[in-house]
């Protein structure tokens, strides 16, 4: 398949729907990081990426990469979020409409017959996922701390995030 | 044609069973089954929470938001909701007739996101119980297990879904959110790098399409007997058709057909489709029933997607699709082909011929041109439908002189099939379930036959961690006796 399209080493995912409430987190963080890209050079060597929901072909977007940020909204984290270091697993996620982040990660090992690179979930607390909903003031906050955090960490190495 | 197990004539102290959520379909639906003390099934129903609020949710925005604001309304086919709103606002601003090369760019679109749906579908959603079977067991019988097991057919789901993305994200200039088609017309033309690009991968995506459609057979053959009374019902079929008959999933008049092939309507300017149509309601489901008015509630209930699609069209434009749709004739011998498993072979008869039609698209000069937008005098009301991977997809919007939307109505391709999908699985029921213990495998049966509609019951909030499955047992007294559950990681755990 075609090749000809560039990857930046580090790749950030969000995905959720901007249209349900609080499930904007993760569409709302990649505004946060479309716009601090215009003003740091420190996302200079990362793709932004941002979709709806994670499905198989998720998995080609993670090729030649160094390492890998999911972002998304979570009914059952704790607040503000947690960012924990991802494994591939075939986890079954199939049986919703979205597949898991570390379930791609495991079509990822399949169709490319080695292990995928270094992969991490950051889960943004939200409360409210009605359709039409704004994001909840509780839900904004925690997506401003989780951008801070994420300020910090691409001023680091890729490598070292699992130290985070 | 309705089943007589819609409403159990005595309810009260039959045994009820909820299979929810259903797994592998998009979205969250039930199953609830009553059965007397015998286990003979006596009511099946599926009941889908859906769509409710998406009319109010597009109200009192200016209209020219539509092909941009519709997306946000499911996380599974915003370009079928994208070309629908594009079309209806088409209408309002009077542009009657698209330019030629803004109507080639939404067709490839619309191409590559069908291929990518029904990519997803087979090879993610169904491939686990066609190649495995129904009773395969449970931790095996998905996605992952196809890799395992056919890494190269599973690899080829990956790379056709992803191909359909990218010809979305070329055409709509965003991989979501696209902004593509606007009221009438389009925003952007392709360049030469954006069609050589697609091109690349064009006569592999072809092979692979082709290799699809003759996996599904070989499966369908092998099990010739089962596949076509699986859930079988008799329905109308309803879909778009081009004005000579040819089929086309972009443009056209609708066509309903009975169950023995006889034309009830024919080449209906869509934009009437309330003469035609209308929508029952049900006081145990929240979705409608829509029917075919002539024909009335009871019977007028019809099928929409590949199946009806591939039916209800005389040919097809492109050569390889057209070759299978002549053999899938065949198996109805003259008449409608009415297996709901056939749905899977008429899908993947859809997917080669987007992959020819999105080949020829990349070779029409068409799609490089400038022309891109017209205009006309401002209208009060607009109607755009479009046959959207799982079936017919109604928009119809009304403005105000200020163009803010004053109402709006949404018949989506799930809802046309609500009736039929209610049938089959009480087809299912009364043909495997009958006096049976269920198991996890005799529910799976019931869950085959509502995904082979693949329906779309999303709400695109990917609320993960619930229970995926979670069958109760209620005896005549209404009291709890058994429990079978399967957890998110697919364990099987029973409790009594």
């Amino acid at each position: 398949m075609n090749k000809q399209r560039e990857h930046a080493p580090v790749l950030i995912f969000t995905y959720g729907n901007p249209s349900r409430g609080d499930d904007a987190l993760g569409p709302a963080m990649y505004d946060l990081l479309e716009s601090y890209k215009e003003e740091s050079s420190s996302l200079d060597k990362i793709d932004l990426l941002t979709d709806f929901q994670l499905q198989i072909e998720h998995a080609v977007d993670l090729e030649h990469r160094q390492g890998i940020l999911f972002i998304d909204a979570s009914v059952s984290c704790s607040s503000p979020f947690t960012f924990q270091k991802l494994q591939a697993e075939e986890d079954d996620s199939y049986t919703t409409h979205a597949m898991s982040p570390s379930s791609v990660l495991s079509v990822y090992r399949k169709i490319n017959q080695h292990e995928p690179p270094p992969a991490y979930m950051l889960s943004i607390r939200g409360y409210e996922f009605g359709l039409g909903k704004d994001i909840t003031v509780q839900a904004q906050q925690n997506l401003q701390q989780a951008f801070e955090l994420i300020k910090k960490m691409v001023q680091t190495d890729v490598a070292d995030w699992g130290k985070q | 044609m309705s089943s007589e197990l819609e409403t159990a004539n005595t309810p009260q102290g039959l045994k009820r069973t909820v299979i929810e959520p259903l797994t592998r379909v998009e979205g969250h639906g039930k199953v609830t089954l009553l059965q007397d003390k015998n286990n003979t099934v006596k009511q099946a129903r599926l009941h889908i929470a859906e769509f409710r609020g998406f009319e109010k949710f597009i109200q009192g925005r200016p209209y020219w938001e539509l092909p941009v604001l519709v997306q946000r309304l499911c996380g599974i086919c915003p370009v079928s909701h994208h070309l629908a709103a594009a079309k209806a606002t088409d209408m309002i601003v009077g542009a009657t007739e698209l330019t030629p090369t803004a109507e080639k760019i939404r067709r490839l679109m619309h191409f590559g996101q069908t291929l990518q749906s029904h990519a997803l579908h087979f090879f993610h959603l169904c491939s686990p119980d066609l190649l495995f079977g129904f009773d395969d067991e449970v931790r095996h019988r998905n996605i992952v297990g196809v890799i395992e097991d056919y890494p190269e057919i599973a690899t080829q789901g990956v790379m056709l879904r992803k191909y359909g993305q990218e010809v979305i994200r070329v055409t709509a200039g965003k991989r979501i959110h696209g902004t593509g088609a606007i009221p009438g017309g389009v925003n952007k033309s392709l360049n030469k790098k954006e069609i050589d690009y697609l091109k690349g991968d064009i006569e592999q995506i072809l092979v692979w399409a082709q290799g699809a459609v003759d996996l599904i057979k070989r499966i369908f053959f092998e099990q010739y007997d089962y596949h076509m009374s699986f859930a079988a019902i008799d329905s109308n079929m309803l879909s778009l058709i081009r004005g000579d008959g040819a089929f086309d999933i972009y443009h056209g008049g609708l066509r309903a057909k009975d169950s023995k092939g006889n034309t009830i309507f024919d080449h209906i300017d869509y934009r009437l489709y309330s003469d035609y149509i209308k929508e029952g309601v049900k006081n145990w489901s929240y979705m409608k029933f829509p029917f075919i008015t002539s024909v009335g509630a009871d019977d007028g209930w019809y099928r929409v997607g590949p199946l009806a699609r591939v039916n209800n069209c005389d040919y097809f434009t492109t050569p390889l699709a057209e070759k299978e749709r002549v053999e899938f004739a065949v198996i109805g011998d003259g008449l409608p082909v009415q297996s709901t498993l056939a749905f899977h072979w008429a899908r993947l008869i859809e997917l080669l011929h987007c992959a020819e039609s999105i080949a020829e698209l990349l070779d029409d000069s068409d799609i490089s041109g400038k022309d891109l937008l017209i205009k006309g005098e401002l209208q009060s009301s607009g109607t755009g439908v479009i046959e959207a991977p799982r079936g017919t997809l109604f928009h119809q919007y009304d403005i105000n002189e200020d163009g803010i939307i004053e109402k709006a109505n949404l018949i989506v391709s799930t809802t046309n099939n609500n009736q039929a999908m209610n049938e089959s699985i009480r087809s299912v029921a009364n043909n495997y379930l009958n006096g049976n213990q269920l198991t996890e495998a005799l529910l799976n049966q019931v869950e085959v036959a509502v995904r082979a509609y693949d329906p779309c019951l999303s709400c695109a909030t990917h609320a993960m961690g619930k229970m995926p499955l979670q069958i109760n047992l209620v005896n005549e007294q209404d009291e709890l006796v058994d429990r079978l559950e399967k957890s998110a990681t697919g364990q099987i755990s029973r409790t009594r």
